[in-house]
């Protein structure tokens, strides 16, 4: 046997486009991890993966899509979650993910993210939360906990730190969990009950980046994060959200903590319309002529 | 191909601007789109809003129009005709994705009716103020197609056209009516589905293994494949090779960029679509395009009475601009005199297009009515002379 034999197929390999890869993702972060166990969950879910799309924003964590094998689109900052929405709605049978970071999806992209949970849009939201806007440089983010320094607050933040969970149940969503890079097992797991739900369902990632959160905040490196996500972390599901809020150095509350049921969005319009609305199938492709005329 | 008669108004009608180009576009094959309320362009995606479902299709009210810009392409990638609607303040908002529309070659439609600027300036009343930020507003360097109607008829036929744009070119075309030509009413003739000609989507033939969805074709415009299909489509506003990969290098900008300009400018000739009359042996040109064409003729058959030999040009696809035309006719004729609803813009590229052979005279207004033919008669006369 020679020593290439050694080499064991890692199933999730098929899911990365392995032509993009090393990632641009520095040692340690937590981005990497979170794909690993999304990578896990999809395979065990026996979806479609050419009927499987995913869509990401601006940031480390919006170039997630551009390393899956899957129909993949980088939007632009903010803006992945009405993409994901118009996607969608061409094409219901697509299984579509947004798959970007806590700036991307609740500051710029704040209002796309209430309104599509409002809605009910059919789409899974799994947002990296690092606490800081990492790509471009360690500015701080809404969720970045008040009094951390960071590049745009060398004084500490004044500014309170956003409850994502919170925010996203208010607004309707129908499934809510968060996780931190620690809880691998946990989170692919939570993934894999995300993926077979129906709505809008959203699962919060802590994630360290050693590269500007830690280091500003004098937290050590990726291990420590680690550490310290073991430490802090509490597993309460079905924790009311509003008690789940993420104070500096306070408990970390993880879990399951929304899963109920509403009509989503397509569902619900159907319904309404009855007969007003007629199913009309694409144009078939027997009469696209090739000689379309040219003098448009 | 042609248009699908299920969804084609065929007939004659009485119906204003706004309601034509919502026709337009359901005859054009569009059946979704995404937009957010605002004057005077509303009309377009209420009309659509009753109409689409019944064809198979949805509107959706977005929270604002960067969410609209942007859940349009979604739709396009979904395998979809999209398109959304707006005005001034909304088309401003658009600008991040009209530039994610050309980088990433998604065939899409946008269309401004405009009204009186700048920020909120006059809501209910028209201008032709977004003329440049139609061609220029979004970031970095990218070419488009622009078309403007002056009636409600060509408010159905040009919308058509709009949407057949976009699928050849794979690229997004601004529709850029005032508010005059949205809210007029007059008789739409919309012919039967047969006499529509619908230009396809550009939809690869190859298996997944030989496609590359940047790979150009001999008239530079790539082919597409949408989510869903097994083609793992990698779509990106980074700077991509033709794989769709990001590549983030100068020679690779240099590549896709050239590109992006050069498959427009390449079809410039036969992208031109104007409307002339009484060229030859004319001492004076006015060019215009949109309502003021239509204030511009009053001007004209006054002028012509006070026997001033006058030509006229209508500007029906205005971007890109018809360089060689104008070339040659400001080197026949003493002034090229162009009224525009705004303070002078695409008299900027008269002007550059004429270079000094000619008297190149701009007619501003401020936008909130239209010219009054006087002022257009004026300048006609200081051509002349
Ligand atoms: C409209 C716009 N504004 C700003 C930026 C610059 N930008 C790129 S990434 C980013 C922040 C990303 O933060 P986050 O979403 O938390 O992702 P992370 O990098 O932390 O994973 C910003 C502000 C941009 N690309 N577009
Ligand atoms: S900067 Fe931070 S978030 Fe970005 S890749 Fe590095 S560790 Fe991860």
């Amino acid at each position: 046997m020679s020593t290439t034999d050694l080499h064991v197929h890692n199933p999730v390999e098929d899911l990365l486009r392995q032509d993009r890869i090393p990632t641009i993702w520095c040692p340690g972060c937590g981005i990497g991890t979170s794909v690993n166990s999304f990578a896990h969950a999809l395979l065990k879910q026996n979806i479609d993966l050419n009927k499987t799309a995913i869509v990401s924003g601006i940031g480390c964590s919006g170039r997630v899509s551009g390393y899956m094998n899957l129909d993949s689109f980088h939007t632009t900052h903010g803006r992945a979650i009405p993409f994901a929405t118009g996607l969608k709605l061409a094409n219901p049978e697509l299984n579509v993910i947004v798959y970007s970071g806590d700036g991307d999806l609740a500051a710029i992209g704040g209002n796309h993210l209430i309104h599509a949970a409002r809605r009910n849009m059919d789409i899974l939201v799994v947002c990296i939360n690092n606490m800081i806007y990492a790509m471009t440089g360690g500015q701080a983010a809404a969720t970045t906990p008040s009094s951390s320094v960071s590049t745009t607050t060398p004084y500490g933040s004044y500014e309170p730190e956003l409850n994502l969970v919170q925010l996203v149940d208010a607004a309707g969503a129908c499934f809510v969990a968060r996780w931190t890079a620690y809880h691998v097992m946990q989170l692919e797991r939570t993934l894999e009950k995300a993926l077979k739900k129906k709505g809008f369902r959203f699962i919060e990632v802590l994630s360290p980046c050693p590269t500007y959160y830690q280091r500003k905040n004098n937290m050590g490196d990726a291990l420590q994060a680690m550490l310290d996500y073991k430490k802090r972390s509490k597993i309460q599901h079905g924790c009311p959200t509003w008690e789940t809020a993420l104070t500096p150095g306070g408990p970390i509350i993880v879990g399951e903590f929304v899963d109920r049921e509403r009509e989503d969005y397509l569902t619900r319009m159907r319904r309404q319309l009855g007969p007003h609305y007629s199913e009309f199938p694409p144009q078939l492709e027997e009469h696209v002529s090739e000689g379309c005329s040219k003098e448009c | 191909m042609h248009a699908d008669p299920r969804c084609v108004l065929t007939g004659t009608h009485f119906i204003n601007g706004d309601a034509a180009c919502c026709e337009g576009a359901l005859a054009a094959g569009a059946r979704y789109a995404a937009g957010y309320p605002i004057t005077p362009s509303t009309e377009i995606v209420e009309r659509f809003a009753a109409r689409a479902p019944e064809v198979g299709g949805l509107f959706i009210q977005m929270e604002d129009e960067i969410a609209s810009s942007i859940a349009i392409q979604g739709m396009v990638w979904g395998g979809q005709k999209a398109f959304t609607v707006t005005s001034g303040p909304g088309f401003s908002l658009m600008m991040e994705h009209i530039g994610l529309a050309a980088m990433t070659e998604t065939p899409v439609v946008f269309v401004d009716v405009q009204r009186g600027g700048p920020s909120t300036g006059l809501p209910t009343l028209p201008s032709q103020g977004d003329m440049m930020q139609a061609r220029f507003g979004s970031h970095g360097d990218y070419a488009i197609i622009a078309l403007s109607p002056n009636s409600p008829q060509e408010c159905f036929d040009l919308t058509v056209k709009a949407f057949n744009l976009a699928e050849e070119f794979r690229v997004p075309v601004m529709f850029m009516m005032d508010e005059c030509v949205g809210h007029m009413t007059e008789k739409v003739v919309i012919p039967p589905a047969e006499q529509i000609e619908i230009y396809p989507r550009r939809h690869t033939k190859k298996p997944p293994e030989e496609f590359g969805l940047y790979e150009p074709g001999p008239d530079l415009v790539p082919e597409m494949a949408h989510a869903g299909e097994g083609y793992k489509v990698y779509v990106t506003g980074l700077t991509h090779d033709r794989r769709g990969y990001p590549s983030l290098n100068p020679a690779a900008q240099k590549e896709l960029v050239f590109r992006l300009f050069e498959k427009i400018r390449r079809a410039a000739d036969r992208l031109v679509m104007v409307e002339a009359d009484e060229l030859d042996g004319a001492d004076v040109v006015v060019v215009s395009y949109g309502i003021t064409s239509r204030v511009a003729l009053r001007a004209v058959q006054m002028a012509r009475a006070k026997g001033i030999k006058v030509g006229t040009l209508r500007l029906i696809c205005v971007w890109p601009f018809p360089e060689k035309l104008i070339r040659e006719l400001a080197g026949k004729v003493k002034a090229l005199v162009m009224p525009e609803l705004n303070m002078g813009q695409v008299v900027i590229e008269l002007e550059r297009c004429a270079a000094g052979q000619c008297k190149v005279i701009s007619v501003p207004h401020a936008g909130g009515t239209v010219h009054d033919p006087a002022e257009i008669l004026a300048a006609i006369e200081r051509g002349a002379r």
